[in-house]
This record gives structure tokens, sequence and C-alpha cells, in this order.
């Protein structure tokens, strides 16, 4: 890179560092650029068709070295040393393992130690990195973004493409600054950040943008908080999300297992030290927040930019002025079950759900593990709390949270995406509604007639142990047994 | 992949925006290893009420989708587009359309053609006050055509060439394998891979 370039975002930098072949022409009538890919995450549901694909063009896996896959979208969370009852689930597992298999891939099964959801396995090995490429034929992929990786979710074809040439063919996005200053308050977590600017946003705010999410309050956050930031960007409509890397990436990144070792480390830290927007480089759109304002927030509504502070009510559909958020927001109550006013923290739940690629690190289960602990659980909630992998179950274990979990009355399941999308038997019956630590809140999402609450760790511990909607702060007066 | 440059069949009104990829085809009908076979699945939530739009006899054979803004928005999967297709539309016009929809139809044959909501609304009403009026959607001249209504349609350059084409996109790739390679030998090593497997 010379001196005399003109200043680049982080987005742009990891692009331009990955062009194999620039598309011809200029400005709108510009091919695609060739993009390699540095890392390639599978997992059972989108992949089948595409080793089909490859089959039946007698294609070759290019790269079995920068691939690697997981079973974890309908894989059950109870018994899993049974042979899995659903049939289809059942054939979709066996035939990521037969495709494996004959593909070369590494796989992690049901039962392995490091078996868990994909966005939860790649980081935990040390396989994601800074400045690197990574896919996945999964819309969750943007999580990996938060170690200054370029990470976004593809479709089958996308996979096959990938599969066949290590490559994609792609339009540059463009580049969205989300500038968070200040500092969150006690109970405020990098969920509610990402809400709040989903909110500010909306479900199609970030259409065709990479989102680098920067300021102090962004800096602040560990490395489990800025993946759940991240891991949310697609909900904005955004690609990929962003977060410069820092002393704590490389912290989190050294020692891992497929982490650069000896002279190899020296360099990449060098490189990754590189990788932050330039001074003066410029965004296609900038949104500011401010952190010190940020309260606990949660959805109200059916999509995941239909949330509120938790301290507030309930919209009305007259409460807005365009016509089609009108009708979006009728339709939402009358499908949540929910009146125009209502304070939110009125709301009762049956279900919490801690869990899913959001929120389903040591992080958040050490964060809400201490708001439960020797608290009581509402008698009428359930609680099921899904590990995202079985090496963070491992972990857990051995910090004790399963037993402060089973002392709560809360259901410690085995690991996997489970109740975020209802795959799995995890699934929320007609009318249900839940509180729920995972990323969508659309309808039947989380089981057929299903209602969901998109919140916090700390919101899910808090309202698992008042029955309604409910943030640590208002556990004051909820006694503690030592 | 089929070539398309034009395509004419009945225009169905979905007067909804951010309908997401899990009210196109829900999670349960992911857990299918072919390729084909999803008609059924399409809206399969929305179609157990029997007065939803494809319900209707007049729309029923319907193979143009006009919806509301943000179509296709949340999950990646490629499924929605299958099942559209499998279903027999041929095109979706909407007024914006999430990014990885709008990508994977391009790759699957499925014509995504950018509409301005105030013709979409034109459209609307065309269709519901003549119901089975057929839509002509024309990559060529990138205009649609209902009843007395034309307007014109956003579809990039890229895409429309290939759909027209009908060219599969890993055998485009594949002619610039050599740039594939040369790139390959000069990533630097502290790269990660997946094989010989490590574990903590």
């Amino acid at each position: 890179m010379s001196a005399e370039q003109s200043p680049q975002t982080l987005a742009e930098k990891v692009w331009n560092a990955h062009v194999v072949r620039r598309g011809e022409g200029e400005g709108a009538a510009r091919q695609p650029d060739l993009i390699y890919i540095d890392l390639h995450l599978l997992h059972e549901v989108t992949s089948p068709q595409a080793f089909e694909g490859l089959r039946l063009a007698g294609r070759k896996l290019r790269r079995p070295d920068l691939t690697i896959a997981t079973e974890d979208h309908n894989t059950p969370t109870l018994d899993i040393d049974k042979p899995i009852a659903d049939l289809t689930s059942r054939t979709q597992i066996n035939t990521l393992r037969d495709n494996c298999k004959e593909f070369g891939v590494r796989l992690h099964s049901l039962g392995d130690k490091e078996q868990g959801i994909v966005h939860v396995v790649g980081p935990q090995l040390g396989l994601t990195q800074p400045g690197m490429t990574v896919v996945c034929g999964d819309s969750h992929t943007s999580t990996h973004g938060a170690f200054g990786a370029l990470a976004f979710g593809i479709g089958t074809s996308e996979v096959e493409h990938v599969m066949a040439t290590q490559s994609l063919s792609l339009k540059p996005f463009k580049t969205m600054a989300i500038n968070v200053e200040g500092t969150l308050k006690p109970g405020v977590t990098s969920k509610d950040i990402i809400l709040a600017v989903i909110a500010k946003i909306g479900t199609g705010g970030g259409q065709g943008y990479v989102l680098e999410y920067r300021g102090s309050a962004i800096r602040s956050l560990s490395m489990d908080a800025r993946m759940t930031i991240c891991n949310m960007s697609i909900e904005a409509g955004a690609r990929a999300g962003m977060i410069a890397p820092d002393e704590t990436t490389f912290n989190y990144v050294k020692g891992r297992p497929h982490a650069p070792e000896g002279e190899d480390w020296d360099a990449a830290v060098e490189y990754w030290k590189t990788l932050r927007s330039d001074e003066g480089a410029t965004f296609d759109a900038e949104v500011f927040l401010d952190a010190d304002e940020l309260e606990p927030f949660v959805t109200w509504g059916t999509n995941p930019g239909q949330g509120v502070s938790l301290s507030s009510n309930v919209p009305s559909p007259e409460d807005f002025e365009d016509e089609n958020d009108r009708q979006a927001c009728a339709r939402a109550l009358d499908y949540m079950g929910l009146t125009g006013g209502t304070k939110m923290k009125d709301i009762r739940v049956d279900t919490v759900f801690l869990g899913s690629c959001t929120n389903s690190r040591m992080e958040d289960l050490r964060a809400a593990a201490e708001i439960i602990k020797g608290r009581e659980k509402d008698p009428q909630v359930r609680m099921i709390v899904v590990p995202g992998s079985a090496r963070v179950r491992l972990e857990a274990e051995a910090e004790g949270l399963d037993q402060i979990f089973k002392d709560f009355g809360a259901e410690w399941r085995f690991a996997g995406c489970s109740m975020c999308l209802g795959m799995n038997p995890d699934q929320l019956s007609e009318g249900e509604r839940c509180a729920s630590t995972s990323n969508r809140n659309f309808e039947g999402r989380q089981g057929k007639g299903g209602r969901t609450h998109l919140v916090s760790p700390l919101v899910a511990a808090a309202t698992a142990v008042r029955g309604t909607l409910s943030s640590p702060s208002d556990l004051a007066n909820v006694p503690v047994s030592v | 992949m089929e070539k398309i440059i034009t395509h004419t069949g009945i225009g169905v009104p979905l007067r909804s925006s951010n309908v997401d990829t899990d009210q196109i085809i829900p999670a349960v009908y992911l857990k299918r290893i072919t390729r084909t076979g999803f008609e059924d699945a399409l809206f399969a939530g929305w179609r157990r009420d029997e007065n939803f739009i494809l319900n209707q006899e007049a729309y029923k054979h319907g193979s143009v989708l006009v919806a509301g803004p943000d179509f296709g928005t949340g999950s990646s999967r490629e499924h929605a587009v299958w099942a559209l297709k499998d279903y027999g539309f041929k095109a979706v016009l909407s007024s914006r359309f999430a990014d990885i929809f709008r990508g994977n139809s391009g790759k699957q044959g499925l014509v995504a053609a950018e509409v301005a909501q105030s013709d979409i609304e034109l459209i609307w009403k065309e269709l519901e006050n003549n119901p089975g009026t057929q839509i002509t959607v024309d990559l060529e001249s990138r205009t649609v055509q209902c009843g007395s209504i034309s307007a014109p349609f956003q579809i990039d350059d890229y895409t429309r060439w290939r759909l027209m084409e009908g060219l599969d996109d890993i055998g485009l790739t594949l002619q610039h394998e050599d740039a594939i390679d040369e790139y390959e030998s000069q990533r630097p090593s502290f790269k990660p891979k997946t094989l010989p497997a490590k574990t903590a």
C-alpha cells in the first residue's frame, strides 16, 4: 500500500486485500470483483444442495483446509446421545456427515466438544481473525466482523461457488459508520446498543452497507459483546458489521488453537494493527448514538426494528406518521396480542430463552447467572439456557454456572441454535410469549404463533425472576438468598 | 440456467412490507436436502388463511409477485427463491429488496425488479380491480407493463446480462482460475487453516 493512496475505511482495506481480479468497467457499469475467501463455515441446512451441485457438475471442493463444518441448526438440545427423533432433521445431519466425509471437510458433530453454533465455534477455535474474509450460508455470519474481518452471509448458490472456487463475485459494499460515544450505564449492554441502532435506522437502513461500529463505547466492549453487536447487523439490513481490531481482539485470539504462533503471530499483529479506518476516510453514511443515554432496549413487534426502551410503553398505530408504519404496527400488535399504551414492564412472559449466536457465550451466561443467583424464578415462567457451543457448556460447568441455572429452576441444555429458530423440538406454542436473547422476532420464528420479545441476557434473567419484562434494576426489592 | 428476456404472467398483489424470508418459507421447510419441490412451502404460514392472496382463484396461478418495500429481509436462506420459483414465480416487483435475497434471485433466474413504490401502488390497484391481469416484465427495456400502466424498473447491469444470457456463476469464475492460483500463492503464512484440526 503506497503512502499516496487516499484514506480508506476498514472495510475497504479488507476488501482490497482480497481482490483476486478487479471487475471490468468503471462506476455503475463496473462488474463485480472476484474476492478471495479465507474461511468458509458450513452447517447442515444450507450446504446439502451446494454439495449436490458440486457432485452434479463433477467439481471438487477447492480448499478443504479453509473449510469447516458443524451441526447446529436442527440438533436437539436434550438426549443428544439418542438418534434424532425428527426424520428430516436426522436426514439433514446425516447428509452433512456423508458430504463432509466424501469431500474431506472437518466436521464437529453432535457430541464432539467443539460442536456448536457455527458463529460461536469459529472464533472460539481461533479460526476467525482480523482482516479475513469469512462466509457462511447463514445471515448471522456478520458476527465474525467483531474481529475486523469482512464476514457475511451467503445463499446456497454462493456456498457452492465458494466450494468450487474459494472466491465470490461481489460488488463493493457502501460503508456506514455507526459512532457510539460515551459510557453505558450499569445494566445496559451491547445488545441494547444494537437494538437501539436498528430501531434508529430501521430494518432496511443498512441495506447495501457494511457497518463499522466505532467510538469509545465500542472500544470498551469485550469480544463477546462486540460479537453480539456485529451479529445483528443483518437485522438492520446490512450485509456485514465490523469493528477495528485492537488489543482486546489480539488478546482474545492469542493462544487459541488456530491462532498464529511465533514469527507468524508477530507478522499477523503487525498487519492487524493497520486494520482501522484511516484519518480522513469517508463513509457513505454516518450515524451517531450517545451511549450515556441508552437504556435496556426490548422489542414489542414482529421485526427487530420495532423496539423501545424497556421503561416506555407499547406504541400505538397512531404514534406513526407513515401509513405503512401504522399498518405494520397494527398488524404487529395484533400478532403479539398487545395493546398500544401498555407499559413494556407490565408484559408477562411464559418463557425465557437464553441462547443463540447473538447471546450464548460465556459472558452472556455469566451475566445472567449473576442476576439470578440466589433468587427464585417466577414459578409460571420456564427458562431454557442453551450454551452456544459444547465448549461454552463445558466452561460454564467448570465455573459452576450450570448449577446456578439449575438451582434457579432453568433448563440447562446442550449446544445449538435451538429456540432461536425452532428447527429442533425447542419451539414456542401458539400464543406463547417469550423473552429471548436471540436476534429475530419475526412471526412464527420461534414456533408457529409464538410471540418473541428480543432482550439482552440481563433483561432475560431479570424477566425470569419477575415474570414480566424487567431490567436488573427492577430487582432491587427482590430478596436474594445466599 | 434458463435465459429470461421477457416474461408475461398473472400479477399477484401482496400488500405487505417487510416480507421476510421466514414468511416466504418458514424454517421447518429448510430441512430438505434437494434443490426442488418447495412449492408447498411458499408462504406456508399465510396460506393457512383462506383469504390469503394465493388462495384466491384469480391469483392462484400467478407468476409475477408485486410486493411492498423491503422484500426478502432476514435470513439468507436461498430456499426463499427456490420456493418462489418452484411455485411458478418468474419475477418479483418491489420498491426495495434485501441484499442477500436480491443476490440469490439473480443467481437462480428469478427477476427481482425494483419498481418505484408509487408505481407499485398503481399496479396493486389495477390487479385488485381486475384480478387475473397479466404483467409483462421486459429485461431488454427494463419496464413492466400491467394493463395501461407502464413503469420502469431498476436492475443492475451485470445481473440483467446474466439473466438474459442464462449464465452459470461458477463457470464464469472458473474462466479466471489462474488468477485464483496466483492470489493463493501470495497469501501470508499467518492465515489460519482448518486442517490439520487443532483443538484446545
